[in-house]
């Protein structure tokens, strides 16, 4: 009877803390995409079941071309985060003494305290035909009249890889820091050089914390709209643009939710995709 | 014989600290060598610098009479068995083997046929497809070491590879790894603090105190013929006793314990800065109900304080009459001396020739030492 209701007050506790999440997890993500999954397929007067929302995506290239654009670009974002990302969490984690390792944190999570709007117009400033480069470069006569560095692709993926750099810092770091450094020298004695040490010990080491990491930067450049809007020039359309224009623009929330959908469809499939490809398993990355 | 490892006037500063000092030495091809000494005492900065971890300050290290000199740690022809053996946890027992040979550019057959050899010959065989976290405490151990040795090494250094271990595997291990020198014929090179480990398995023992060796010699000279107190202190079971060193008419030396109670010594001494001395008698030297008629021989009455039974390694603690000086005798194992009982009075004694002296150092070995 005792161990009864012992359990009891545990179950109770539990739900305590259970319900509020539980409530969170339904009523603001689950019902909304349960909503917008049942209006996805209905027709535009808003009346009757079809799938010509789903069906415009692959019948007009400018849709689908957009999307693998998007999601070719963030792969691209993503690799190049991952290259810069690797040798800033190697320095905290290996290089720098301890004293050093918490203002190097601080560095890289204060501009993460500024909304991304400000961090973006900062690299405006920085770009623009009357900023701060151009003014410098014309300056030391290196240009004889200022040259437009923003709207193009290049200052998009520059704009993009900044925003997302802290969310694959941070999870290599996590992981990088119980490398045992006798691990690297252990291989360094065995005959390896700089670069076999990366390949065969360290990155493979890592392997976990840069898939998370890779998986969060993905999304979150993939889900972006902010940057790719402001840096990016007028051909550089981005997927997340065609969802605004469909339900903001056009008014066509059903078109604008099934493409919702298919980008969350799309992007989990890359991911499955990419993790197969390293043999990676799920659990493992996710802890 | 040939040289393996010459070492000249080694120096290795941090700052102003001094961890390795002036060291000179080498070692003979093929031979174990052991480095013994307390934590701190710089051991293991000498073995990283002979691996190429860490730069010398001054002097220089020669391996098969090539100056390593500005050698990086991949270019040379020594290999180190980290103290956490550092097996690389995301490949498996083969990989880990073939992770050395395959930078030196093998490949193909002649890497799985060493490998293979090597397993069998640490005696793992047919464990390559083990994963590092399936093996045993021992049994990691064997491919730490199959990870270098694979790579004919010159010479082997041993970073207290068996200081992570349990004692009875300690004990096994300490057999394995000797028969396994033989067999293989590498020179090692092995660290450790356990002076047990180092008697056990080396050829020579050097004893290595503040950055400097103490007395670089066999294990049974360090055991019988300490050069200083701090090597009859750290070698081997002794029992130190603080005493004033006197001489009498005849030249012949006494000492005089500070404890109570005067013995004879048969060596003689200069007495220079001061006759404050420690002498040490092994607890094997000192016998229980001695017939001995030699007019030195040290003999006393001594009260039984307790009986430390410890199978073939059983001791007496007793006091000398008149004393309070502690000593530990040791219990031959012909169980002739089962009546003892504690609280008993004995008859102890010992040869002169057994004890020896050593001007009073300040020095402790360990804290908490009285």
């Amino acid at each position: 009877m005792k161990m009864k209701s012992k359990t009891q007050k545990i179950r109770w506790s539990f739900f305590i803390f259970f319900i509020p999440v539980a409530l969170w997890l339904f009523l603001l993500i689950v019902l909304p995409h349960l909503e917008l999954l049942r209006i996805s397929f209905l027709g535009s007067g808003g009346k009757g079941f079809t799938l010509d929302n789903y069906k415009a995506f692959f019948t007009e290239p400018i849709y689908w071309l957009t999307f693998v654009r998007t999601a070719l670009y963030s792969i691209f974002v993503t690799m190049i985060v991952l290259v810069v990302s690797l040798p800033v969490a190697f320095y905290i984690t290996k290089i720098s003494s301890i004293r050093a390792q918490g203002l190097l944190m601080i560095l890289i999570l204060v501009p993460f305290w500024v909304s991304e709007l400000i961090r973006v117009y900062g690299w405006m400033i920085l770009l623009r035909e009357s900023g701060v480069i151009n003014v410098f470069l014309v300056k030391i006569g290196l240009f004889k009249e200022p040259i437009e560095l923003l709207y193009n692709d290049v200052s998009m993926i520059m704009g993009l890889v900044y925003t997302s750099m802290l969310f694959m810092i941070v999870p290599i770091i996590g992981v990088m820091g119980s490398l045992d450094d006798s691990l690297i020298e252990a291989a360094h004695d065995l005959g390896a050089k700089r670069l076999a040490i990366w390949k065969e010990i360290i990155i493979p080491y890592c392997m976990p914390g840069i898939m998370s990491g890779s998986i969060i930067v993905f999304m979150l450049v993939l889900g972006s709209y902010l940057t790719p809007k402001l840096m990016g020039g007028k051909n550089s359309l981005w997927f997340t643009e065609q969802i605004y224009n469909q339900i903001i623009v056009y008014f066509n929330w059903n078109q604008g939710s099934a493409f919702g959908f298919l980008l969350l469809l799309l992007s989990s499939m890359i991911i499955w995709v990419a993790l197969k490809l390293t043999k990676q398993d799920f659990t493992k990355v996710i802890k | 014989m040939q040289v393996a490892l010459s070492v000249k006037d080694l120096t290795k500063k941090f700052g102003d600290f001094t961890a390795v000092n002036n060291l000179t030495f080498d070692v003979e091809d093929g031979k174990f060598f052991s480095i013994l000494g307390p934590s701190g005492c710089g051991k293991t900065t000498l073995l990283r610098m002979i691996a190429g971890f860490y730069q010398p300050t001054g002097g220089s290290i020669a391996i098969q009479n090539k100056d390593m000199l500005g050698i990086e740690p991949n270019k040379r022809p020594v290999n180190l068995v980290f103290q956490h053996l550092a097996l690389f946890p995301m490949m498996n027992v083969y990989e880990n083997i073939a992770f050395g040979l395959k930078r030196k550019g093998e490949r193909g057959n002649a890497v799985e046929r060493k490998v293979n050899d090597m397993l069998e010959r640490v005696g793992l065989p047919g464990s390559g497809s083990k994963k590092v976290s399936q093996l045993s405490g021992g049994q990691k151990q064997r491919v730490a070491i199959a990870r270098c040795l694979v790579l004919e090494p010159s010479v082997l250094l041993l970073d207290e590879p068996l200081g992570a271990l349990d004692a009875k595997l300690r004990e096994h291990m300490k057999v394995e790894l000797k028969k396994l020198q033989v067999k293989v014929g590498t020179t090692f090179i092995y660290i450790t603090h356990d002076q047990s480990e180092a008697m056990v398995m080396s050829d020579h023992v050097a004893v290595m105190n503040s950055g400097k060796f103490e007395q670089l010699d066999t294990p049974q000279n360090l055991y019988s013929n300490p050069s200083s107190s701090f090597v009859a202190q750290f070698v081997g079971n002794n029992n130190k006793f603080a005493v004033d060193l006197k001489k009498n008419e005849s030249g012949q030396f006494f000492a005089s314990s500070k404890n109570g109670g005067l013995y004879s010594l048969s060596d003689s001494f200069k007495l220079q800065n001061s006759d404050s001395f420690d002498m040490f008698i092994r607890p094997e030297a000192i016998i229980i109900n001695p017939n001995n008629t030699k007019s030195t021989f040290n003999s006393m009455n001594a009260d039984v304080k307790a009986i430390l039974f410890d199978g073939g390694n059983s001791r007496l603690l007793v006091t000398p009459e008149k004393s309070d000086q502690e000593i530990i005798v040791a219990l031959p194992q012909n169980r002739q001396f089962d009546h003892i009982k504690a609280k008993d009075s004995i008859k102890i004694g010992w040869d002169p020739e057994a004890a020896v002296c050593f001007e009073k150092s300040e020095e402790k070995i360990y804290e908490d030492e009285i």
